[in-house]
């Protein structure tokens, strides 16, 4: 006689197998996720606030940028805290492929034209490659069309500025991210004989996101080499970032009135010591210019 | 009668091991959905089916990451502030076809068949019911179903901030052909 549990667990044998259906489908489907991840979203934009940021805008996509930067908060209610006077700077920003960006901007300080090339040559990813941080190279150049006010001093290379900057970033979590910026700034013409050309800065962006869709950023360009002692002064912004749909507004107090890398770096004189801070909005929309056909950025 | 019941173990283990299985990891899921300031809709061309003709078990499985969006940043917004993909990587469904017996997968032909089973997203998993069907051509069978979620369900939040622009419930449309495996 053949024994009744031997029956009864054969006969339990095939519903076994029905109930792995589940299981089975995800073995079939395999390692569904890609072998490499790429970090993104380190910041919600393409700028800290004032500084360029480790992230790039994507393949086919058009930043317009305004920028605004109103008078000193302690002008007081008269002014509105600085409301009452506005400088701005309108910008466009393309992503040729998501590792290359350039963009052209121009500053009503000083009616200062700026352009740029922004190169991402390694990103933060993990899968196939571990790679902690992103590296980006930065060269660009601004040129002041507004009238000198010494006609001798007219000449076209007196107009032009440079920078070079490298930024080394990396998001350390969902919710932080840290990035250095060696910068070098050269002016052709610069303020008196005692000024140097040549100035060498170390940027600081930091993020700390607060909920899905706002975070609190901070951006600052210590000078480490060709500040005039009691003139130039350290730029430094703290604001908010608030991401909806295809915009990112940013909110921000700051003492740099520049809007591009030479004006906010060499030409801060504005002392936050004094209390000479204001406030300023950055406004981001985002165009798509190419359609999107990957899954991966 | 000890030769009875040992001829019906083994043909009955064997009958499930022979079951007929068909999978795919190509199917195509796509959803839309309408609102009055935007229409949005995606595309994932890397799903995986797989369906069982002798239990009727019905499973689908994709990764979140697969959808493409024409806008870049609309993409990233749903994975990062929508699904949470990072969080939620795979959206699945588990059930069963519960009029199998309506279905004779050796005879050409289009079937109606009622789906019903537990839907996976966002971490959330909620039991559905729905109508799909089976198209055999050739002895092969292709499933298509065409059904809405509500957002809501699936713990999806929509900030105020953009209410006009997703609508509450989404339209997603499923297709795949599938092989003999």
């Amino acid at each position: 006689m053949i024994p009744i549990k031997k029956i009864f667990i054969l006969l339990l044998f095939p519903l076994g197998l029905f109930a792995q259906a589940a299981d089975e489908l995800e073995a079939l489907m395999g390692d569904q996720e890609p072998s490499t991840v790429y970090v993104n979203n380190a910041f919600k934009s393409s700028r800290v606030i004032n500084g360029h940021s480790m992230e790039m805008i994507g393949e086919g996509v058009l930043d317009f940028r305004i920028l605004h930067r109103f008078g000193l908060v302690k002008n007081g209610l008269k002014d509105l805290f600085g409301l009452d006077q506005a400088s701005m700077r309108m910008g466009f920003d393309y992503g040729i492929t998501k590792d290359l960006t350039i963009g052209i901007g121009r500053s009503t300080i000083q009616k200062e034209l700026d352009g740029f090339i922004k190169y991402r040559i390694i990103q933060q990813q993990r899968g196939k490659k571990d790679i902690p941080v992103s590296l980006i190279l930065i060269a660009g150049s601004t040129i002041r069309t507004s009238t000198f006010t010494n006609p001798a001093f007219d000449a076209f290379e007196n107009r032009m500025g440079y920078y070079y900057q490298a930024i080394v970033g990396r998001k350390l979590n969902d919710k932080f991210t840290l990035q250095l910026a060696p910068t070098y700034v050269h002016r052709n013409l610069v303020e008196t004989a005692a000024d140097k050309n040549g100035m060498l800065a170390l940027g600081i962006g930091g993020r700390a996101k607060v909920s899905k869709r706002t975070a609190i950023v901070l951006d600052t360009h210590p000078i480490l080499y060709g500040a005039r002692s009691n003139y130039n002064k350290l730029p430094l912004s703290i604001g908010v970032d608030i991401e909806t749909g295809g915009h990112v507004f940013q909110l921000h107090l700051s003492n740099a009135r520049g809007m591009n890398e030479k004006a906010f770096i060499a030409e801060t004189l504005q002392d936050w010591g004094k209390g000479e801070f204001q406030f300023g909005f950055n406004l981001s929309r985002v165009f798509t210019v190419k359609k999107n056909t990957s899954t991966s950025f | 009668m000890k030769k009875y019941i040992l001829l019906f173990l083994i043909l009955s283990i064997s009958v499930s091991l022979s079951a007929q299985k068909y999978f795919t990891k190509t199917a195509k899921v796509s959803f839309y959905s309408s609102a009055p300031l935007e229409n949005i809709e995606a595309t994932n061309n890397a799903v995986g089916i797989l369906l069982n003709a002798e239990s009727g078990d019905l499973n689908f499985s994709l990764l979140i990451k697969s959808f493409v969006f024409e806008k870049k940043l609309m993409q990233e917004h749903f994975n990062e502030n929508y699904l949470e993909s990072d969080k939620f990587p795979k959206a699945k469904f588990q059930g069963k076809i519960t009029n199998l017996s309506e279905v004779n997968f050796t005879k050409d032909g289009k079937y109606t068949i009622e789906v019903s089973g537990d839907l996976s997203i966002h971490g959330e998993t909620n039991r559905i019911k729905e109508p799909a069907v089976i198209l055999i051509k050739n002895g092969k069978p292709s499933v298509g179903a065409s059904f809405s979620v509500l957002l809501s369900d699936y713990k999806i939040k929509i900030p105020s901030a953009v209410r006009d622009k997703i609508s509450k419930d989404v339209k997603i449309i499923i297709s795949g052909s599938l092989k003999e495996l």
